[in-house]
């Protein structure tokens, strides 16, 4: 079982060039809104088509500009749950389920496999407009199963539910897709949802697909600045060599120590917030604190280098610590930070 | 069936009321809006699924609304006319519509068509597309797609359409004298009553003509408001939902 995608589409000024492959995984597509993930679906799904390119599923060839292929959505047996679940509101959620199954003599016995395996006992002659915001995702996703699907695609699955909701859902949900024996593409713009429910992620930047790599790859060494900005790091500097196990941030006006040897490819450094230290700095780099933020469970100080150039692209420095360390900071004061070298992303 | 109502007309001895423009008018107006609730909904569809040419159709669709109706008659005309090749077709088979009730229903069918039409394009627009989307990855056909998910999504916007159609079919003027002319129990219905009865001075007759339209209007629009109110969906999922749990 595998899904293999390689496309290009334009519209506008916007181009889409997505590659990657799964083989009967949860692979996560991991990028910012607009940057083509549900277009990418669209086009697997065949409701948009293609400019260029090839689409197979488990050798059954999709789509194929060079062969002249494009099989109709009907044919091509992709489960598809949409942002918005897409449930037809004229119909109960018996009905809606019942929809998708082709053949009518297991039309009931599929509806109530699915009704009991997404626990929807009860509310199979209600209308979608009474569900709360996670039933209906029940119910779609046992819509979509029941449809008996070669692959699940999944949009954005909890935008639409209250935060509150969210966790809940997604326990569900990931036990699901746990039983589900095949290839499941799962979109969203959120790191720790794709690092929750993901085994391996592909990053989008722009319409461009990077190489698929391993879920736990991106966050611990993620290879390339947007990567590594959609895995949450949120200090950046361009870097040059400065000798072995050296850089210097060009931005922040300072050196660093790092544990990786930097290599030509490396243009950047990143270092996430949390990981930088205040107390007993030797060497470090001295910044102005301009603000301090007080968020729910931690302190954010935001800094400003002293010796940052004028053209920096990266001005500034985020810093998360816990409350009480950060007690006798104000805005104004002039602090010196470092990051201990194995805590510094060496990226492209 | 115009002997039906002629016999019954005869057996109640209904002279004295007149009633021959009220049937043709009801007459005219149920065929046409037969034809143009289905021409009109297969139009929108098409012109909300094509790419191109959509703006196009859609001026050719809606002209019939921003013509002088009686332009509108003066080209069925020139197409049902003996001259054309239709018309001369037509009336050597018997079939002519000049002078006849089903020309009225041709005249009625074309200056309502625009507002069937664009009424459906609205609701079919407006409706959320993922609807349809979902339903063909699941391998649901395009024809039951638009009878089973498209029809009851757009519902309010078809009735009311519907409706609008019902009474402009009901009000044409303009295009049916030109086409059907204004022959008494035969093409002349309650507007143009309404016209001839003014022309010939008969008051106390339009009055009852006028009266007659204002309470059909007025019932269709309650129709209308009746057909399309939220509360109407949500009564009667009710007793479905009572009737399937019996």
């Amino acid at each position: 079982m595998s899904l293999y995608v390689d496309i290009e589409k334009t519209l506008g000024k916007f181009t889409l060039r997505v590659q990657f492959q799964g083989e009967d995984e949860i692979l996560g597509i991991l990028g910012a809104s607009g940057c083509g993930k549900s277009m990418t679906l669209k086009c697997i799904a065949g409701i948009v088509r293609p400019d260029r390119g090839e689409i197979r599923l488990d050798g059954r060839t999709l789509f194929s500009s060079a062969d002249k292929v494009n099989l109709p959505p009907q044919k091509r047996r992709v489960g598809y749950l949409f942002q918005n679940y897409a449930l037809f509101p004229n119909m109960t959620v018996k009905e809606n389920i019942a929809a998708g199954v082709a053949d009518k003599s297991r039309r009931k016995e599929m509806v109530a496999a699915q009704v009991k395996s997404l626990y929807l006992d009860g509310l199979e002659n209600k209308y979608p407009s009474q569900l709360s915001g996670g039933q209906q995702q029940r119910v779609a996703l046992a819509r979509i199963l029941a449809s008996s699907p070669e692959i699940l695609m999944l949009d954005e699955p909890f935008s639409a539910l209250d935060s509150y909701l969210r966790w809940q859902v997604e326990q569900e949900l990931s036990e699901t897709l746990k039983r589900y024996p095949k290839t499941t593409l799962f979109v969203s713009h959120s790191r720790e949802e794709i690092y929750r429910i993901c085994h391996s992620v592909c990053v989008m930047d722009a319409g461009k697909s990077q190489p698929k790599i391993p879920v736990k790859a991106l966050f611990e060494a993620p290879s390339t600045l947007s990567a590594s900005i959609l895995s949450g790091c949120k200090n950046y500097s361009r870097i040059e060599p400065a000798g072995d196990h050296r850089v210097r941030a060009i931005d922040w006006g300072a050196e660093i120590s790092c544990a990786a040897a930097p290599e030509a490819h490396h243009r950047y450094l990143g270092i996430r917030a949390h990981y930088f230290i205040t107390e007993n700095v030797e060497d470090g780099i001295p910044c102005d604190i301009t603000k301090i933020v007080d968020d729910v469970f931690e302190t954010i100080v935001v800094l400003r280098p002293i010796h940052t150039p004028a053209d920096a692209q990266f001005p500034r420095i985020i810093v998360e610590l816990p409350k009480e360390r950060a007690a006798g900071f104000a805005a104004g004061d002039r602090i010196e930070i470092t990051a201990s070298p194995a805590n510094v992303m060496l990226l492209e | 069936m115009d002997r039906l109502f002629e016999r019954l007309h005869d057996m109640f001895n209904l002279d004295y009321l007149d009633l021959w423009p009220l049937y043709i008018s009801l007459k005219v107006a149920v065929v046409a809006t037969l034809f143009t609730f289905f021409i009109g909904l297969f139009a929108a569809r098409k012109v909300v699924k094509m790419k191109r040419l959509s703006p196009v159709f859609d001026g050719i669709f809606t002209l019939p609304m921003v013509l002088p109706p009686t332009v509108v008659g003066f080209f069925l005309l020139l197409i049902f006319g003996k001259n054309s090749t239709i018309g001369s077709f037509l009336s050597r088979i018997d079939l002519s519509p000049v002078f006849t009730w089903y020309g009225a229903v041709i005249a009625a069918s074309v200056v309502s068509f625009p507002l069937m039409y664009r009424t459906a394009r609205g609701a079919m627009e407006q409706m959320d597309q993922n609807l349809v989307y979902a339903a063909r990855t699941l391998g649901i056909g395009e024809t039951k797609i638009f009878w089973r998910i498209i029809m009851p999504s757009c519902w309010p916007g078809i009735a009311s359409g519907t409706v609008l159609t019902f009474a402009r079919a009901m009000g044409e003027f303009g295009a049916t004298t030109m086409i059907a002319g204004n022959i008494p129990k035969q093409t002349q219905t309650l507007a143009l009553a309404v016209y001839s009865a003014m022309q010939g001075g008969n008051r106390q007759k339009v009055y009852y003509w006028v009266v007659t339209i204002l309470l059909i209007s007025f019932a269709a629009l309650f129709f209308m408001n009746h057909l399309t109110s939220p509360k109407r969906t949500q009564k009667r999922r009710e007793r479905r939902e009572r009737r399937s749990r019996a």
